[in-house]
């Protein structure tokens, strides 16, 4: 295998050791902790009184707007990263392709914010 | 420590599963216990009192009496949340996982590093962001509607502020060239400012824009105040922790804390020059002719940075007032990432130029 890819294995250790400690911790728990349900305990906790109504709910459009936003912009940061490494080389023309595209990207920003999407409330 | 298991003869995979458990044992646990210490003794002493004084001497062993307190506390699934339950009891892990995933790219020193991965940087960015799965996850499954809104609030501030966080890491990569973490240290090191090598280059000086802006993103992305909205105790009752109990809390609460450690740690390799010290004091040149006692050394001087940076995390997470959720979106999108944009032009500007 590629040393490219051998190095990745350590990630693996590390996912596997995260779900081992946390795994061995919530066994021993589960050993020597008291297992007592009844009714109130398992309410879902508003405030001390009853529950109304279902815990699941829609929610505003907003959040989605926001996150729609968000993977344009990611995506596209994701594009200066290389030219970001290798600059020096590029030096002049890439300077001037950058500026046209961070022009671009900002142009979107503004598009967005004339909409009133960046609004709120 | 290189050195030693590579002259024993040991297939790959033995070798860097002893690098992380030594990594783990011997680094990752005893900072943790220090940094954890460290927290609560300087909040106390913020609030005038003395803090945890029980637990060992001056209270130094307070994590693992936590851990002992914890472990004996029941594990409450809601009865709303039972027909989640599967995922309600994963969300918890998902958050440690990504903590854990963030440690990996992290180097402690010139050969005391865990991997040593060509694109370190934007690895660091993608798996800090699996932990807003896991919130996401954790407030959904609750089905509670406090836990409901603290988890989309979170994920709409996590997304808001990790592109003001990348687009600041751009400024840095632009200057180093690399997004090799353990060239960023060296680059920083061994640089040298005006033609002043004294302090070597630390990005904290000449990328001040961009290291003010990472501060901001992490205390948003970490949810502490004045970002809090998603674990506003006063009108959330602590949001996507809500119906969390036991053990699992406390996955959460030490979650919070690591992932804080972690992103100092990241902040202080981009920004303060890692595990390094100037190269020029010792006259060394570059990452070959560094003296072997730096892969001891190393760490310590990156905790020390990593801790002063904690410190300053959580100074202004116990002195601010909380802001309001528009103001929150308002300022990463209309301020953060205009500013953070024109950083990343004028620092291309400027290194084409010079």
């Amino acid at each position: 295998m590629s040393p490219f890819l051998r190095s990745y294995l350590t990630v693996v250790w590390f996912g596997l050791a995260a779900f081992l400690v946390a795994g061995l911790l919530l066994g021993i728990s589960a050993l020597i902790r008291p297992n007592k349900p009844n009714r109130e305990k398992m309410l879902t906790y508003e405030s001390g009184v009853d529950p109304v109504g279902d815990g699941w709910s829609q929610s505003q459009i907003r959040y989605y707007v926001f996150a729609l936003l968000f993977v344009i912009f990611d995506v596209e940061a994701v594009f200066i990263f290389p030219w970001a490494t290798q600059l020096e080389r590029y030096a002049g023309f890439g300077l001037v392709e950058m500026g046209i595209f961070v022009a671009i990207l900002l142009l979107g920003l503004v598009y967005a914010w004339r909409k009133g999407v960046l609004r709120w409330v | 420590m290189n050195a030693v298991l590579l002259s024993a003869d040991l297939p790959y995979w033995a070798i860097s599963l002893l690098r992380v458990l030594g990594g783990l044992v011997a680094v990752l646990l005893p900072a943790g216990t220090v940094v954890y210490l460290f927290l609560f003794k300087m909040l106390s002493f913020m609030q005038s009192r003395l803090g945890p004084m029980e637990a060992g001497p001056y209270g130094s062993m307070q994590l693992f009496a936590e851990v002992g307190k914890w472990l004996q506390k029941e594990d409450i699934v809601p009865a709303s949340a039972q027909p989640e339950a599967r995922i309600f009891k994963m969300a918890p892990l998902i958050v440690l996982a990504s903590t854990f995933l963030l440690v990996v790219v992290v180097p402690f020193g010139p050969d005391a590093w865990f991997t040593n991965f060509e694109t370190g940087i934007f690895y660091a960015l993608a798996v800090s962001s699996v932990s807003v799965l896991g919130i996401l996850i954790a407030g959904w499954s609750s089905a509670n509607k406090y836990s409901l809104l603290g988890g989309l609030r979170a994920a709409g501030q996590l997304v808001a502020y990790e592109l003001p966080m990348v687009l600041a890491v751009i400024g840095v990569v632009i200057q180093a060239g690399t997004m090799n973490l353990q060239e960023i240290v060296v680059a920083q090191n061994a640089g040298s400012m005006f033609g002043w090598d004294g302090l070597g280059n630390p990005y904290v000086l000449t990328q001040f824009v961009a290291f003010l802006i990472f501060m901001i993103s992490v205390q948003a992305e970490l949810s502490q105040t004045p970002f809090d909205m998603p674990i506003a105790e006063s009108e959330l009752v602590s949001g996507y922790m809500t119906e969390y109990s036991g053990f699992r809390f406390l996955i959460f609460f030490i979650g919070e804390f690591a992932t804080a450690g972690v992103f100092a740690m990241i902040a202080s390799v981009l920004f303060l020059g890692g595990w390094g010290v100037p190269f020029s004091w010792f006259g060394w040149t570059t990452i070959d002719s560094i003296d072997n006692w730096m892969n001891v050394a190393g760490p310590l001087i990156l905790f020390a940075k990593m801790m002063a940076l904690v410190f300053f995390i959580m100074w202004i997470r116990f002195s601010s007032p909380r802001l309001r959720e528009d103001q929150l979106q308002r300022f990463a999108w209309k301020v953060l990432i205009p500013i953070s944009l024109v950083n990343i032009m004028l620092t291309a500007v400027l290194k084409v130029a010079f």
